[in-house]
């Protein structure tokens, strides 16, 4: 690797060109692309809560589908951003060559990196709110603390964007993603609450489910949606953030020194 | 318009561009010419600074490379080998989006389009999306997209490379007339009645460095004898050991063919009169063949 690979970023405002050029993509695929993001979590959702939640007390002193639909938001969101970063990304990267062509224009590769996070993130942030708004319609809660919801998928999205793109800078193959998945996403639905109280788990896991970034963003959620202010809500904040940081300075560089050298 | 100086690129243990220097002035085609894995792409990701050099001066339209890379590149065209289109949009969308990356305004953009299609012959195609054009229909677009900017310069990469020989004469034209309009260009090839048509000066590369340059003419008058006779046939060998080594300058065997090299045809010609089982071409000698003396007859991969 070279020294400048791992140079900070450096952006121009014309980044905003290639976000507005994925947008304009998904606006002509806008409704399948939404319901596709949709319907699983929302199916899972409904399924497991009015399902399962009929044969449990309640967890945690509130209704099941509340307790799943809180987990709900931050998963869906975690997906829709996953998907667009490794996927999509990948194809405009390697298959298509999309970002071969952008970069012979005045743009930078930092330019498109930071686009592809904020992209990522932006499309995730519907898949959040569409769960934010059952959770409305269903009269799950009544709080205007939900409102707050908002801007954490904001940085859920950018979170697992960026994680998704360090996966893309280095994937051959789209065969590639399936390790993360399997290594990393599918154990975050799994130790972070999305279905049942970290609580539950032995110790060493609850261990592990801290370190992981879902765990702090259901932290956030829960309490919202059940009209708290979350304990320690600077400290989830803040390891989401890192998280998200660390995760685009890594897929920065990765992605130089695969484009660049 | 760009130079180089100097500049050398290595892969690891790899050198692929070994110390070259180029000089480009405004207004001229110039062609980089060189088998497959003979640098020039990388020159050319040199030039336009996507890739740094590890040594070597580059200047691309008075800004130096690879720092101010984006100021230079936004009065550059680039027409990559393979095309990169934009599969999702429709032929208008992609010189619009592309536009975009320049910060120009749509209505700005808008107002180029209409003439860009003229020149692609694509006017009636502006709505189609990209999977229903032709390898020459995209490559012209291709072509519109690196002119969206109306760029000074421009570099092509291989810009006929896969397409029929039609499609090929259109691309020929089209770049004739840009540079009738003072565009400056580069492209690089491995056809050489294209280099001959287009260039008005050409380097020959291989294996990273520039072995020869100058105009077409140039180059077939100094590093070759002016006729070659080719002779194919049944006794083309032994004719060869008999005649051909000892009239010819130089003579080659390719296969079941031998070229001859030579000032002086018609004494080669004499010693084939009569011999009916063989066959041969006498012609003047072209580029090709500066272009297979110069870098050897062996495939490359």
């Amino acid at each position: 690797m070279r020294t400048k690979d791992f140079a900070p970023p450096r952006v121009s405002r014309r980044f905003a060109q290639v976000w507005k050029r994925n947008f304009l993509v998904w606006r002509k695929l806008a409704i399948p692309s939404m319901l596709g993001n949709l319907a699983d979590p929302m199916l899972y959702m409904l399924g497991l809560g009015f399902g399962l939640g009929s044969l449990l007390p309640e967890v945690n002193g509130i209704p099941y589908i509340t307790f799943l639909a809180a987990g709900t938001v931050c998963y869906s969101t975690m997906n829709s951003a996953t998907f667009e970063a490794l996927y999509s990304a990948f194809s405009r990267l390697h298959v298509q060559k999309t970002w071969d062509a952008i970069l012979n224009t005045p743009m930078n590769l930092d330019d498109i990196v930071l686009a592809e996070a904020l992209w990522a993130a932006s499309k995730s942030v519907l898949s959040g709110i569409a769960i934010l708004v059952i959770i409305w319609v269903l009269g799950l809660s009544h709080s205007p603390l939900t409102l707050w919801i908002i801007p954490l998928t904001v940085l859920i999205g950018l979170t697992f964007g960026s994680l998704g793109l360090v996966m893309t800078a280095l994937a051959p193959s789209y065969d590639f993603f399936l390790y993360y998945f399997t290594l990393v996403i599918t154990p975050m639905v799994l130790l972070c609450g999305v279905f049942f109280p970290v609580a539950q788990l032995p110790p060493l896991l609850q261990d592990v489910s801290a370190a992981l970034p879902l765990t702090h963003a259901i932290d956030l959620a829960r309490p919202l949606v059940t009209g708290r202010v979350p304990h320690l809500a600077w400290l989830h904040v803040v390891v989401l953030a890192a998280y998200a940081a660390a995760g685009f300075y890594l897929a920065l560089v990765l992605t130089r020194r695969r484009l660049l050298t | 318009m760009l130079g180089l100086r100097g500049v050398r690129k290595s892969y690891g243990a790899n050198e692929v561009v070994c110390g070259i220097d180029l000089e480009l002035s405004a207004g001229e085609c110039f062609g980089l010419l060189g088998p497959n894995g003979a640098g020039k792409t990388t020159t050319l990701r040199l030039a336009l600074g996507l890739t740094d050099p590890d040594a070597g001066d580059i200047r691309l339209l008075g800004y130096a490379v690879p720092l101010q890379a984006r100021e230079a590149r936004l009065r550059v065209g680039v027409v990559p080998q393979t095309d990169n289109l934009d599969p999702d949009f429709t032929v208008f969308e992609n010189l619009l989006v592309y536009g975009r990356y320049f910060g120009l305004r749509d209505g700005e953009i808008a107002a180029r389009i209409p003439p860009l299609l003229e020149f692609a012959g694509l006017e009636a195609r502006s709505g189609a999306r990209i999977q229903t054009l032709s390898g020459g229909m995209k490559r012209r677009l291709s072509l519109a997209r690196a002119l969206v900017n109306d760029p000074e310069l421009i570099f092509l990469d291989e810009p006929t490379t896969g397409l029929d020989p039609q499609a090929r004469h259109l691309i020929w034209e089209r770049l004739k007339r840009l540079v009738a309009e003072g565009k400056t260009i580069l492209l690089t090839t491995h056809f050489m009645d294209e280099a001959e048509r287009l260039c008005r000066r050409l380097a020959i590369m291989d294996r990273g460095r520039i072995i020869a340059e100058g105009s077409p003419q140039q180059l077939i008058v100094r590093h070759i004898e002016p006729q070659v006779v080719e002779v194919y046939g049944d006794g083309a060998l032994s004719w060869a050991q008999e005649h051909g080594r000892v009239l010819c300058q130089r003579c080659e065997q390719a296969g079941e063919t031998i070229f001859c090299y030579t000032h002086d045809g018609d004494r080669v010609l004499a010693t084939l009169g009569g011999r009916e089982e063989l066959r041969y071409l006498h012609r003047r000698a072209n580029l090709e063949d500066v272009f297979l003396k110069l870098t050897g007859r062996d495939l490359r991969d």
